[in-house]
């Protein structure tokens, strides 16, 4: 009864604690910091103060104070912190969150908040911006399917593979990769039946049973596992004797699988792949980057993960934009919404520009699982393909024929 | 109106209190403190009334709470394209309530010949078959995804989606049950089902249907997890597996021990506890570290007191306790 009273007390100190400084300007990160995919957050937040360090946490003239949130990779759990973060903290600007599903739910709360502004994190479910994108939701790093630009083609040509089997978790995002892998896949004459394709759980750690089921009459099998559950097929199906060769997800053969210990990494060199990133690239703008990552944290990966790069060039083209309007949001943002629209900026991968619907045109790569110098493992860059757009060039009505990303799309057989 | 002056003074300022509280609260305690840590509350009773006065530690009233949820969007109106028979709310919430009661009703006829850790494991077992099955169901709770697009009605044009009359919806709901819990568990069925909870066999040996008075605990509990069910699917917009998670009924399960299990307000403080740590831990330290100091104070408070905060409450004031004012009940034997 008593207590009531004590705790609401404290709640009242807290609300009266939690008033800002109108000059500091509050910029909300939101990332899996807890369970499978608590690595890939970890790196995610690295970007973010890698972005922040660049301007000195400062920009158009105001200090940036950083908010951060953790999530458990559930949609539920993204809303509830970064409606925190925005409605209690008091922060207008927010980047994130980092896995697929997250986004498509932070999508639907940014339309509850049209004076606040989202700019994603690493987040790459298709839908988040193709369908009823949300006005003040901006996406400057690429999705899913537009990672695995020209993938689908370079197995079928170089490789000669024919047929495969995915395995999958059972989301948005790996449905939007296989999607990305399978359509030109498929195109070309290629196969997925139906029957080996393996959709787990996140967080799955037993793939005995997956691993039995796998046929035998595939050339290779397309894994798109993020995180620790990667890292538990990968050592799992070596240690079953598995031969057939992998192509991997973008976040299959990321640094933050690639940079894990164990005897599954002997195995994957040579796994081609596509991303956003790749850590081998000569260009002097990542060399750049990875200097820097390196200088500044150094325990952590060998070379940026895709997830530090996603949540750098967010953070980055927010802070750009705010010193564009001169740090100035008194118009619930919509200054600052018009500026990022029209951004246009080079990140340590390329130049990147927006398309209509506020999501990212950007060079992506090919890649190969290769051992570095220090054998660490590295995506070796085998081609770069310029200016992906979401839409894989065709017009927006025309790409919307392809119907939603599924376990299904395309059926391939 | 001599029941009503029988209510300690303590009870009318702590609803004057609660009444007031979204005055000063911004939208975020209105709603993510002051709402949800309500709605929390009323899963968490129904772990109280199964657990405090029938000594059977469910952890399927979760999955219970889940499934009534579920019947919204099912019966309801949703944004996925799946199902969604377009029923109103005057339809769908009865329904919610009922699925949510029967299915708790059911676990109960399956969980009732146990006692202790072996109704606990059935219980588990029962949470985590629904979780899966919901999680690989896709023609009817569309797997991973659940379902989007979940809103409170607006019964005569009244929108009961805005911050402030959610809070008070969810107010009355949890007043009502808290209320109804006190009725219930002072009633001859409450204490049919504290006897069944001290002693079974006397009660049997005296005539009545064991199993028949744990079902029936088993099927109200259930309709409380239900009301509570429907106002986190209104509340999150939308439900999915991971709302029915493993880990979210073990957080029901904490609220219940750290709230106390002797009285119904203790799954709401409990719950207001939970919540405030949960949003605010990561403020207080390291960003990698919250969850550890998350769990700490959850060891802190079992440690010291098993009866969770209500208990210390009590330890703090020993003699707040009027004489003429029997205990409630001799404390959970799980």
């Amino acid at each position: 009864m008593k207590s009531k009273l004590v705790l609401c007390a404290a709640l009242a100190a807290l609300l009266s604690a939690s008033w800002a400084r109108a000059e500091e300007l509050k910029l909300g990160a939101v990332a899996v910091l807890e369970g499978a995919f608590a690595v890939l957050g970890q790196d995610s937040m690295r970007g973010v103060e890698l972005a922040l360090r660049e301007f000195d946490y400062s920009t158009g003239g105001r200090k940036i104070v950083l908010i951060t949130g953790s999530t458990d990779a559930s949609p539920d759990s993204a809303v509830r912190v970064t409606r925190k973060i925005v409605e209690q903290d008091g922060a207008p600007i927010v980047i994130g969150p980092l896995s697929g599903s997250e986004g498509i739910a932070i999508r639907d709360y940014a339309r509850t908040r049209p004076e606040a502004t989202f700019l994603n994190g690493a987040s790459a479910a298709q839908d988040t911006t193709l369908r009823a994108p949300a006005p003040n939701f901006f996406r400057f790093s690429t999705e899913g399917a537009q990672w695995m630009a020209g993938l689908g083609e370079y197995v079928y040509q170089e490789k000669g593979y024919r047929s495969v089997a995915v395995l999958a978790e059972d989301y948005s995002f790996p449905y939007t990769q296989v999607f990305g892998f399978l359509e030109p896949f498929c195109r070309l004459g290629g196969k997925a039946p139906r029957d080996a394709r393996f959709y787990v759980p996140i967080g799955n750690k037993d793939y005995s049973s997956v691993i039995a089921a796998l046929p035998d009459d595939v050339d290779a099998i397309f894994v798109a596992l993020g995180g620790a559950d990667a890292v538990n097929f990968l050592s799992q199906y070596e240690q079953a004797g598995g031969e057939l060769p992998l192509i991997g997800g973008s976040i299959t053969v990321d640094q933050t699988v690639l940079g894990s210990k164990g005897r599954a990494r002997d195995f994957i060199i040579g796994t081609p792949s596509g991303g956003p990133v790749s850590n081998t690239w000569d260009d002097p703008r990542w060399q750049k980057f990875v200097a820097a990552y390196k200088a500044a944290f150094p325990d952590g990966f060998p070379s940026p993960s895709l997830f530090a790069h996603a949540y750098y060039v967010n953070t980055k083209a927010a802070l750009l934009a705010l010193n564009e309007i001169g740090g100035d949001l008194s118009d619930g943002g919509a200054k600052f919404r018009q500026t990022l629209a029209a951004l246009e900026f080079e990140t340590p991968t390329g130049l990147v520009r927006l398309d209509e619907r506020r999501n990212g045109v950007a060079d992506v790569f090919l890649t190969e699982v290769t051992e570095g110098p220090s054998g660490n493992l590295l995506n070796k860059t085998i081609k770069v393909i310029p200016e992906v757009s979401q839409t894989f060039g065709l017009p927006y009505e025309e790409f919307l024929k392809y119907g939603p990303v599924s376990r299904e799309n395309p059926a391939c057989e | 109106m001599s029941a009503l002056a029988r209510i300690p003074p303590g009870w009318w300022a702590l609803a004057a209190l609660l009444l007031i509280y979204p005055l000063p609260a911004n939208d975020f305690f209105t709603v993510q403190i002051g709402a949800y840590s309500l709605i929390l509350g009323v899963i968490a009773l129904s772990l109280m009334m199964l657990a405090g006065l029938g000594g059977m530690v469910s952890l399927a009233q979760l999955s219970a709470a889940g499934l009534a949820a579920y019947t919204l969007p099912i019966f309801g109106a949703n944004t996925q394209d799946v199902l969604g028979l377009g029923f109103s709310a005057w339809v769908t919430i009865p329904l919610a309530l009922l699925a949510g009661a029967c299915f708790s009703a059911l676990v109960g006829l399956i969980a009732v010949r146990t006692a202790g850790i072996y109704m606990i494991m059935i219980t588990l077992a029962v949470a985590v078959s629904v979780f899966f099955f919901t999680r690989q169901n896709y023609a009817v709770f569309n797997g991973f995804t659940g379902y989007a697009g979940i809103a409170a009605p607006s019964p005569f044009g009244f929108d009961l989606r805005r911050p402030l009359p959610f809070y008070y919806l969810c107010l009355t709901v949890a007043a009502g049950l808290l209320l109804a819990s006190v009725y219930v568990s002072r009633s001859t069925f409450g204490l049919s089902l504290q006897a069944v909870r001290d002693n079974p066999r006397r009660v049997a040996a005296l005539g009545y249907s064991v199993a028949l008075t744990r079902v029936y605990a088993f099927f109200l509990a259930g309709l409380i997890a239900a009301a509570g069910g429907i106002l986190l699917a209104w509340f999150n917009g939308r439900v999915s597996p991971a709302t029915i998670g493993v880990d979210v009924a073990i957080d029901i399960l904490v609220i219940a021990v750290i709230g106390g299990l002797r009285h119904p307000i203790g799954p709401f403080i409990g719950a207001l506890a939970f919540v405030l740590l949960e949003n605010f831990a990561i403020d207080l330290i390291d960003r990698e570290r919250f969850n550890t100091l998350i769990g700490l104070a959850f060891l802190l408070i079992v440690l010291f007191s098993p009866d969770g905060l209500l208990g210390l409450w009590e330890k703090i004031r020993p003699n707040r306790r009027r004489p003429n004012q029997a205990p409630q009940s001799g404390g959970a034997k799980t």
